[in-house]
């Protein structure tokens, strides 16, 4: 099998610990370990993650701790009117989204709840769903999880969705009839022309890319795999994207989140 | 409509050679996955199907194969070398390997570039958006005949 491209270890900011390789979940079984994506990138990209000074993505982050306190809506307030200071409030909350909503009887990823805020409890407007306010927000409430345990649930009342993102992942799409899993279960560590298969886990996301220059949001990233199957590609916010994050967040079951993160 | 006329063309014009091509829905594979016929009835020409393998915008078979007479930069690795590959297989064996390659190998990653229908979600080229059945294929008759050509001389 396939061994990551090394064995560097990410530390952020000095003193957060990041497990970027551990055992893969047992209802995984094409892989016997789990890497980052992190560690398949190179060296100088590894670096721009473990500071912050240098993680482009802290300027989107920077601009999110502005907007967690700016009333907006109907109802006169702002996310701190009830969350109150954001690295308590939120602190493990990203390592287990998506996770069930019980009293709207639903999956729900970070967007969908952070939304369903704006529009319920506050009388904003919806944020596009992978627009940049949405992934700043993301990106803001993942970074209280960092170097915490991803720990999505796959069973109990999400079970059927999980189940049909794990249907999704091994689904071989378009005209290049190839599934998430041709690529990053099979051929990860493999090279695709220039680019260095990973294991394409969601642990770092959204994720700061250079080539976009901007914060990318999990559901993008999939719609342009998909994309790239020369297939009909589902749209970020679909009930099948929902499904598929599911799934893939609980791949990287026992990896720690590393949002936001950078990648090529 | 368009193919019956080109049959008729073919058969009054069999003696100045003109090509006849097989189209994707009729290409016939033995049950090793080969095709004996050529495609295009047009030999093929290895030269043109070294920039088929190379360029990204046609065949791009270098995202997935390394070869050592190609300059491409970036040959990607998850399909084996071709190096002497056509110590390995023959002609008829190497058109259906690149027509269907599912037909020789049965779960492999290799794309099918002479195929235009049974897709999942099938999509108009590389814009996400949907497409209709059936797709163009990847590479066309006479492109497969050259990339075959150019395979043939991969030897070691
Ligand atoms: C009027 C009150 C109110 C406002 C304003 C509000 N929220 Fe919430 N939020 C809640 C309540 C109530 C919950 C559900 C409580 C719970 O289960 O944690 C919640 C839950 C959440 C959660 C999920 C927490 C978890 O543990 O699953 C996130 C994330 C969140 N809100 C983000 C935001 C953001 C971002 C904003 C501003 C854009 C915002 N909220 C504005 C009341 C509010
Ligand atoms: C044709 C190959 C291919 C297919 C099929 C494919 N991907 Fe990818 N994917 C890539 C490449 C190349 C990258 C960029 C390098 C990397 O991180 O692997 C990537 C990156 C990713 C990333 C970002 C990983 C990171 O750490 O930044 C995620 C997440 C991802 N893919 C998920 C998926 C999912 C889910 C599917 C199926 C719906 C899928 N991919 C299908 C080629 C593919
Ligand atoms: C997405 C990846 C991918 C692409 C693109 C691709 N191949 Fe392949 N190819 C493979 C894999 C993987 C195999 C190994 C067969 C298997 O799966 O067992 C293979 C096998 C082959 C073989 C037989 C290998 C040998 O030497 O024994 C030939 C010949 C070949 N491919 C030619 C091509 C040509 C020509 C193109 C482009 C027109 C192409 N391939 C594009 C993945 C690819």
């Amino acid at each position: 099998g396939a061994v990551a491209q090394d064995d560097h270890q990410l530390v952020t900011n000095g003193d957060i610990e990041i497990v970027t390789e551990a055992p893969a979940p047992d209802y995984i079984s094409g892989l016997r370990t789990i890497y980052s994506g992190w560690r398949f990138r190179d060296a100088s990209l590894q670096e721009m993650q473990m500071d912050d000074f240098e993680n482009p993505a802290i300027i989107a982050v920077d601009k999110a701790i502005v907007q967690w306190s700016t009333v907006d809506g109907t109802e006169g307030k702002s996310c701190a009117s009830c969350h109150e200071d954001v690295e308590q409030s939120m602190l493990g909350v990203r390592a287990v989204y998506p996770k069930w909503n019980e009293d709207a009887g639903e999956v729900r990823t970070l967007a969908m709840q952070i939304n369903d805020c704006r529009t319920e409890n506050m009388g904003a407007e919806a944020w596009k769903y992978d627009g940049s306010d949405m992934t700043g927000a993301e990106a803001l409430i993942s970074m209280q999880s960092r170097g915490m345990p991803v720990n999505v649930a796959i069973d109990g009342p999400v079970a059927d969705t999980w189940k049909q993102g794990e249907e999704m992942y091994y689904t071989r799409y378009g005209q290049l009839e190839l599934s998430c899993a041709s690529c990053h279960e099979e051929n990860y560590d493999n090279y695709i022309r220039a680019d260095h298969l990973s294991q394409g886990q969601i642990n770092g996301f959204p994720a700061f890319r250079l080539k976009n220059d901007g914060l990318v949001q999990t559901h993008n990233r999939f719609k342009g795999c998909i994309r790239d199957t020369r297939a009909e590609t589902y749209s970020p916010g679909s009930a099948e994207f929902v499904a598929l994050e599911l799934y893939v967040a609980s791949r990287g079951n026992g990896l720690s989140v590393e949002a936001p993160s950078v990648r090529p | 409509m368009n193919r019956t006329l080109t049959a008729i063309a073919g058969v009054c014009l069999a003696t100045t050679a003109a090509a006849q091509e097989v189209a994707p829905l009729d290409v016939s594979f033995d049950e090793y996955g080969a095709i004996a016929a050529s495609l295009s009835g047009v030999p093929g020409d290895a030269a043109a199907g070294k920039e088929v393998m190379s360029e990204r915008s046609i065949g791009n078979c270098v995202a997935c194969h390394q070869v050592t007479a190609l300059e491409a930069t970036f040959q990607g690795n998850v399909g084996p070398s071709l190096d002497g590959a056509a110590d390995r297989w023959d002609e008829s064996q190497l058109r259906g390997i690149v027509a269907n390659a599912k037909m020789t190998f049965p779960e492999t990653v290799m794309p099918a570039f002479y195929k235009v229908n049974g897709y999942i979600r099938p999509g108009d080229a590389y814009t996400g958006k949907a497409g209709t059945e059936p797709l163009p294929p990847l590479l066309s008759a006479q492109q497969i005949e050259d990339v075959v050509a150019y395979l043939t001389t991969l030897k070691e």
